[in-house]
């Protein structure tokens, strides 16, 4: 079976779904990543119970958490941590429309799509400005 | 030829006994953790950078220890949920599939817990 179907088929041609040259959708895109920053904030989950642990155990426990949140790597980190809660939010909430059977045909989801992620970076730096701003106010 | 019983039918479970159960439970901690992660940024937001007792004042006033609460629970329950669907998909072999779901769930217990107790300490 094997060997018959190499003779009728003497040119290599490329098989599907031949990932290198394929296009990916933009729905595809947004799928996968509402998936990636899903698994992302589960790690960043143990952030957050550092972040409640440290407070309850006192002065010096939270000063040392500070420092290593504000240091360039901690920002870097919590930056990631924002950027995957925020698309995560918005892209979840774009599902839960498509739930309801609003926005389902090609055209909305792309539109949808894109629009997520161009919210997703504003409300992120928006977030970012307004946690810096707020830092500034407790000096 | 239909071969379900009709109490099988009626019970509307399918072949994996829980019926749209997953599928709903992701919906309902997915609505509930709209509001509740704003308030969430709004809270790292307003607190980035505040002193050690402006934290601890926040955190253990009691509205703020029950919505921080309902934030983790719903959030770790919400992750519980996508964590099983992703491994499911992606890891094949039994026994690993097996393995990371039983990892996943303890985990979660585990930060749950860690969390629970966190904040009773502030708040108490």
């Amino acid at each position: 079976m094997a060997e018959d179907q190499g003779k009728a088929r003497p040119v290599a041609r490329p098989l599907a779904p031949h990932l290198q040259i394929y296009r990916w959708p933009i729905t595809m895109g947004t799928s996968i990543l509402h998936r990636v920053t899903g698994v992302g904030l589960s790690a960043g989950t143990l952030l957050l119970a550092w972040w409640l642990v440290a407070v309850s155990m006192g002065p010096d426990a939270y000063a040392e958490f500070a420092d290593l949140a504000s240091g360039w790597f901690g920002r870097l980190v919590l930056f990631g941590f924002t950027l995957a809660l925020v698309y995560h939010a918005m892209n979840g909430i774009r599902h839960l429309f498509w739930d309801a059977g609003i926005g389902l045909d090609l055209k909305a989801a792309n539109n949808s799509g894109i629009a997520v992620y161009a919210l997703s970076i504003i409300a992120t730096l928006l977030i970012w400005v307004a946690a810096y701003q707020s830092m500034g106010a407790w000096q | 030829m239909n071969m379900r019983t009709p109490l099988g039918k009626v019970r509307g479970y399918g072949s994996a006994r829980s019926g749209t159960q997953h599928f709903w439970q992701q919906r309902l901690t997915a609505v509930a953790l709209v509001p509740l992660t704003l308030w969430f940024v709004w809270a790292v937001v307003r607190y980035t950078g505040a002193p050690y007792t402006d934290v601890v004042a926040f955190l253990s006033h009691p509205i703020s220890g029950v919505a921080m609460l309902m934030f983790v629970l719903t959030g770790i329950f919400h992750m519980l949920l996508g964590l099983k669907v992703v491994i499911e998909d992606y890891i094949h072999s039994e026994g690993s599939k097996v393995a990371l779901l039983l990892l996943s769930n303890f985990a979660a217990l585990a930060i749950a817990a860690t969390c629970v107790v966190a904040v009773f300490r502030i708040v108490v």
